[in-house]
């Protein structure tokens, strides 16, 4: 049993993880119809700036308090880094598309991908890298009998709170009614004053954030990071934002966890090498018989 | 690039130079003349005999591919992401037909003809369940099939052989004795016989790929790629076409599959059936041109040309003139391999989303919808 939740508790911090991914995934697709491949490699770029900045500040030898305040510093610089990147993108990229055939933007974010893979190749070189241990590895729940380590602590402590601010974000302000007035349609949302563009830019930017900070938060938890991460993390992730419904918010946290667990436990039960056969099978299941997710709306195809 | 010549192209050609007269036949007939000059080539060229001629079959062999993969996303405008899984399941089918370690042992043509037929047949079983999905959902399925796949492979020891993969496979007619020499020798000394079974298969599918095209199924993929909802308002029953697009593309990623694993004698690894050969593939469709068969064959030749040709004469230049002497990666031309690939999807997307060499439909199509 002891085991069980252990492998539960591991599926549940690798979860947030793949929902902070997720997110960006699912606010792209939610606004312009646009699966954003490059998201995945975009977060393996943040990954390299949180490891360049950690070796540039020393990071490996402080201790206490300063470690937890350079990490919030990593996850704000990255964030900045990756949302930045993800608005140039969008302008350079995207937006002289947004009236094309939807191949066009899809392939191009498949172009972007490989580019940003090449600079991460330069970046980080062929090999994978380790990102240090900042973080002290004193188990919080030795009296369960369960491993939870600041690290664990750490993916929770950022995660929430972000979460929370993302809803707060969408639900609540003029920004998030205009995004989900752009996300509904597009042409209305310009007809009532809307700068669909900024709006879009806006959603980039947030998503980017996002993806930024799980950057830093994977390199912490996961400690290795290498130029093809991309692509594997961002094929998770995309399955937790369809499995959740995808374009809905609260679904890619649900999907995040869901798909967090099944990692887990299938790793645990099933072995490692049949992992990514499962979440993908799992993705297929999930398309053919509920293509809306489980929080999702069905959509209708229009005319 | 139409295929019957007009009549102002006739009497141009009869009142003009022998020169002009000559491109305009090349232009009309670039098929045959391509064909031509690639049968001759191993005879004239001594460097085809040896490991140039093993690169060219699998030029062609990924040419096949290529045009397998068309017909989903060119023809009938179906994003494919997984189309190296089918090549794969190709290729293992074959192995598993005639390696000595089953006791299958097929000859040739019934064991690619058997796992071409078994491939289309896992095509139909993907495709049935999932092609009531929206565009970018299908592709995703395929992409996650893709992985499936590919794991399936690696794990499953028992049968695939895992990273060893399973060999030898024999070549064809191995045992068949022509005039006292052994066609399977042959072909296991000389890669020119690869060569010409490679070319002639190339040859046989896009003559067929040809029909298909102008055939009343061919025309119904297109009818669906531009607007299913209309093609089915004409009677058009879009579901049984999209399906006979991803059999027809299994069944020549199959084909592709079953040659890759004979001319090499080896079905690789499954890392060579990944997500990044599947994108490959995709690529040179998109730059040649969707829907367009010289296009793709085209689409094909740029990047297995970039790889094997451009890319090492330009690290072997950058060596010679030493402007890396620290052997930077960075200075290396292979090194910007990916973001090369990434920058031409993008400016072809952006400029000539049609491609290099587009067919007519798709050009009039993407205009019309940036107007």
């Amino acid at each position: 049993m002891t085991f069980f939740l252990q492998q539960c508790l591991i599926g549940l911090t690798n979860g947030a993880l793949v929902a902070m991914v997720a997110l960006g995934y699912t606010m792209v697709y939610g606004i312009i119809r646009l699966i954003n491949f490059a998201h995945g490699d975009l977060i393996m770029l943040g990954a390299c700036l949180a490891l360049t900045l950690v070796s540039a500040l020393g990071m490996a030898g402080w201790t206490g308090a300063a470690t937890w305040l350079g990490v919030a510093l990593l996850v704000l610089l990255c964030g900045l880094f990756c949302g930045g990147l993800n608005v140039a993108v969008d302008r350079i990229v995207y937006r002289p598309l947004r009236t094309a055939p939807k191949l066009a933007p899809l392939v191009s974010a498949i172009g972007v991908s490989f580019i940003f893979m090449n600079v991460g190749l330069f970046w980080l070189g062929p090999a994978d890298r380790s990102f240090p241990e900042l973080l002290p590895a004193r188990n919080l729940l030795a009296g369960e009998g369960l491993q939870f380590t600041a690290k664990d602590l750490l993916v929770i402590v950022v995660v929430v709170p972000l979460m929370i601010a993302l809803s707060v974000l969408v639900k609540s302000t003029r920004l998030g009614k205009a995004m989900r007035a752009v996300s509904q349609d597009p042409t209305a949302a310009a007809l009532v004053g809307i700068d669909v563009d900024r709006v879009i830019a806006a959603t980039f930017f947030v998503g980017g954030f996002l993806g930024g900070a799980a950057s830093v938060i994977y390199g912490l938890y996961i400690n290795t990071i290498g130029f093809q991460m991309g692509f594997q993390n961002g094929l998770y992730a995309f399955t937790a934002a369809v499995l959740g419904g995808i374009g809905s918010i609260p679904g890619a946290v649900v999907g995040g966890v869901v798909i967090g667990l099944v990692r887990a436990l299938s790793s645990a039960y099933v072995g490692e090498r049949w992992t990514g056969a499962i979440v993908f099978a799992i993705l297929i299941v999930i398309l053919v018989f509920r293509p809306e997710g489980l929080l999702g709306r069905g959509t209708k195809e229009k005319v | 690039m139409t295929t019957s010549p007009s009549p102002d192209v006739l009497t141009d050609a009869t009142t003009a130079s022998p020169r002009d007269r000559l491109l305009a036949f090349v232009r009309e007939r670039w098929d045959l003349v391509a064909l031509v000059a690639l049968a001759v080539a191993p005879l004239v060229v001594p460097a085809l005999g040896g490991a140039l001629g093993g690169q060219v079959t699998t030029l062609f062999v990924y040419c096949i591919l290529a045009l397998g993969l068309n017909v989903m996303v060119g023809y009938t405008g179906l994003v494919h992401l997984g189309i190296a899984a089918f090549f794969g399941i190709g290729a293992y089918l074959f192995a598993i037909l005639t390696v000595p370690m089953y006791p299958f042992q097929m000859r040739f043509v019934t064991a690619a003809a058997v796992s071409a037929l078994a491939t289309a047949g896992i095509g139909l079983a993907l495709g049935a369940p999932t092609l009531r999905l929206r565009g970018d959902y299908l592709a995703i399925v395929t992409l996650g099939f893709g992985e499936v796949v590919k794991v399936t492979l690696r794990n499953l020891e028992q049968i695939t052989g895992g990273m060893k993969g399973l060999n030898p496979v024999p070549p064809p007619g191995a045992g068949l004795k022509i005039g006292g020499t052994d066609l399977g020798l042959a072909f296991a000394i000389d890669p020119r016989w690869f060569y010409y079974l490679a070319l002639l298969t190339l040859a046989g599918v896009v003559v067929a790929m040809r029909r298909l095209e102008n055939s009343r199924l061919g025309r119904a993929w297109v009818a669906v790629r531009e607007d299913e909802l209309a093609a089915e308002a004409m009677g058009v029953s879009a579901t049984r076409v999209k399906l006979s697009a991803f059999a027809m593309s299994s069944a020549v990623a199959g084909l592709a599959g079953c040659l890759y694993a004979a001319s090499l004698s080896t079905t690789a690894d499954p890392n060579a059936y990944d997500f990044n050969r599947s994108i490959m593939v995709l690529c040179a469709v998109i730059l040649g041109g969707l829907g367009s068969i010289p296009g793709t064959l085209l689409g094909v030749a740029l990047l297995v040309g970039f790889d094997t040709v451009l890319a090492p004469w330009a690290d072997s230049a950058i060596q010679q003139w030493n402007i890396n002497p620290s052997g930077s990666s960075l200075l290396s031309f292979s090194g910007w391999r990916l973001a090369i690939f990434g920058l031409a999807l993008i400016l072809v997307m952006r400029y000539r989303p049609e491609g290099l060499v587009p067919s007519r439909r798709m050009a009039a199509e993407l205009h019309e919808a940036h107007a």
